[in-house]
């Protein structure tokens, strides 16, 4: 299967489940009276560095669109240009979202190379933020601005 | 109940002690807790994935913590080094409870 075949079947795919996501949520959503937990950018990140400074730099390579048309479908990817072993983990923040937390990655020597691509909701326009844990305890980060047509979060 | 994934290895010719990139796709609807029902005007439970592991022959090369911020259907790409044939096994969890595994081969 090449790339196009991939993305092709992964998007007709995707269509099918939301149509059928949309009738069957009619019926069976599980509903419940308060929202999800918040999680803010400053509660986010304390989780992670524990308090210790975050160094902004070129080292974290942060792509993301200037202008997302749709939010609830915004593509990033990060590398960190270091040898692998030297990174541990790659955390991704939305520095406005209710939970600014939105994923983490940890790796090993086998990953080969420090990379993540992935697709994140934005609800607003907003920074996304890397942060990159290395192995000998500090943090580096890159962060990029995201201008957001039409919110992600409902 | 298992989601349905689908899991691409490129490029797809590769040597041993190559990198190769690992796209994967999981359907799943990634609800985060904070949609209002119209009708009830209750949310709608959170059901999100909340871990992936990879598995490269017995060792847990990668895991990852994913929360509701990550789109619908989330799609993860990744490295590996192609240091050995063995399957790689990835295995997605959400909030409720559900596992879906996925194997690809990695030959080298």
């Amino acid at each position: 299967m090449d790339r196009r075949t991939f993305l092709k079947t992964a998007a007709v795919t995707t269509a099918g489940i939301s149509l059928s996501g949309v009738v069957y949520g009619g019926f069976a959503a599980e509903l419940i009276d308060n929202p999800s937990p918040k999680k803010s950018y400053t509660d986010a990140l304390k989780e992670i560095t524990q308090d210790k400074s975050v160094k902004d730099s070129d080292k974290v390579k942060l792509v993301a669109p200037e202008i997302a048309e749709n939010g609830a479908v915004v593509p990033i990817t990060v590398e960190v240009e270091l040898p692998v072993e030297q990174v541990k983990a790659i955390h991704v923040l939305t520095e406005k979202n209710h939970n600014a937390r939105t994923m983490s990655i940890y790796f090993t020597p086998a990953n080969g190379k420090a990379y993540l691509s992935t697709r994140v909701r934005l609800a607003e326009t907003m920074n996304v933020v890397a942060v990159a844990e290395l192995a000998d305890g500090s943090f580096i980060k890159a962060q990029k601005l995201v201008k957001v047509t039409v919110g992600g979060c409902g | 109940m298992p989601k349905s994934a689908m899991v691409k290895i490129s490029p797809k010719e590769y040597k041993k002690d190559d990198l190769i990139r690992i796209d994967s796709v999981i359907m799943h609807p990634m609800e985060t807790g904070l949609m209002k029902d119209k009708e009830s005007g209750k949310y709608i439970a959170a059901e999100h994935i909340t871990s992936v592991e990879v598995f490269y022959g017995d060792d847990k090369i990668t895991t990852m913590e994913v929360s509701g911020s990550v789109s619908a259907n989330p799609f993860i790409s990744f490295y590996v080094k192609a240091t050995k044939s063995a399957p790689l096994k990835i295995v997605w969890k959400d909030n409720k409870g559900d596992v879906t595994e996925k194997v690809v081969d990695i030959k080298v």
